[in-house]
């Protein structure tokens, strides 16, 4: 079996990998979201002493 | 990868898809607790960053969809035998308890610190502590001992507007306790109107719900006495910030239709139910779904008019 041949096990479980893919990156997504949501949050603030140098 | 573990893939019959671990979620219940922790979230009295909340509602979810894993993982044996649940992925064979264990702890675990990270230690709490009620408490405790599993295992599906308002407030307050009595409540007659017309399943997998311990008379009885109580609480909650006019017309149509199907259930018999296959249970447990749903759609909607300045009191 030549190595770049798909695997039949390759073909069973596309869907289980498309959709944990699928799922990553909406999770990726998501944090950057939160991390965008969280600093431009007004409450936000850097700490006195990194404002200050 | 070795070549023993190699023939072993090759020889599997059948590798679970994405689908077979979603509907280890129970997705539908996962529609319940969805929507109850939006409406916490949109009644609470504090604004959330967009993402933030969908951050919160999708977390919560998760932590919810953990539990059914870990709820499946757990009693994959009595789900083999009852014909409503013989056909999840765990019984039916397509995913391993092992595989539903590790699926369920791994979600529980990113549930939970991602809520913390995204909104408050309260929240993360509270959806771990959901988590721990409904597995430990409901599911491995109360659900195969007591007749009352379902009044006390409610609690655990009653606790997501209670998150939500967390969420977004960072405390607790009587309104987000209201919230929870209300679903608290309604747990019950929901579920016995279920046992009524399912009660071969229960009694085949020896799930000691009040239909088998106590008889039908007595469930039929529960259920009124739930349902009283249920609109005292649901039509109370019209009177506090989070209700308003809209809010208390909806309860007291739905409380009133509500309380006749459920006196309609206590004058049947069972002579008389299972002439007409059960036809006033299932009409009473659909209309409990609608009921849950209506309750919570007016809460939100008070709270959205009350943005604009028409809702509440």
């Amino acid at each position: 079996m030549s190595l770049s041949r798909q695997h039949e096990m390759h073909k069973r479980r596309f869907s289980r990998n498309l959709g944990l893919g699928l799922v990553l990156a909406a999770f990726v997504a998501l944090v950057f979201g939160l991390t965008v949501a969280k600093v431009s949050n007004e409450d936000f603030a850097l700490p006195t002493g990194e404002e200050a140098s | 990868m070795s070549d023993a573990s190699l023939n072993s893939t090759e020889t599997q019959a059948y590798d679970a898809g994405f689908a077979d671990y979603f509907a280890l979620l129970k997705p539908r219940v996962m529609t319940l607790v969805v929507f109850t922790a939006l409406v916490g979230l949109i009644a609470a009295p504090v604004a959330v960053h967009p993402i933030v909340g969908i951050a919160a509602i999708l977390f919560i979810a998760v932590g919810g969809g953990a539990s059914g894993a870990l709820n499946m993982w757990w009693d994959a044996d009595i789900d083999a035998v009852m014909k409503r649940t013989a056909k999840r992925p765990i019984p039916s064979g397509r995913i391993t308890g092992d595989e539903a264990f590790a699926f369920g702890m791994a979600l529980a675990g990113i549930s939970v610190v991602m809520l913390a990270l995204a909104t408050n230690f309260l929240a993360a709490a509270l959806l771990a502590f959901t988590i721990f009620f409904y597995v430990v408490i409901y599911t491995m405790w109360l659900k195969r001992w007591t007749p009352q599993n379902i009044v006390i295992g409610g609690a655990a599906g009653a606790f997501p507007p209670m998150i939500g308002w967390a969420a977004a407030t960072g405390s607790l307050s009587i309104e987000a306790v209201l919230m929870f009595a209300l679903i608290f409540m309604w747990t019950p007659p929901h579920f016995w109107a279920l046992a009524l017309f399912t009660k071969m399943d229960y009694d085949n997998a020896e799930v000691p719900m009040l239909t088998v311990t106590h008889g039908r008379r007595a469930t039929r009885v529960h259920i009124l006495v739930y349902t009283v109580l249920l609109a005292v609480l649901a039509v109370g909650l019209g009177f506090t910030s989070i209700g308003g006019p809209l809010y208390l017309t909806v309860a007291i149509y739905l409380n009133a239709r509500f309380l006749k199907g459920a006196i309609d259930i206590w004058r049947r018999d069972e002579d008389m139910a299972e002439a007409d296959r059960f036809l006033t249970e299932r009409k009473f447990f659909k209309a409990s779904l609608v009921y849950l749903f209506a309750h919570f759609g007016a809460i939100a909607a008070e709270a959205m008019l009350a943005s604009v300045g028409w809702g509440g009191w």
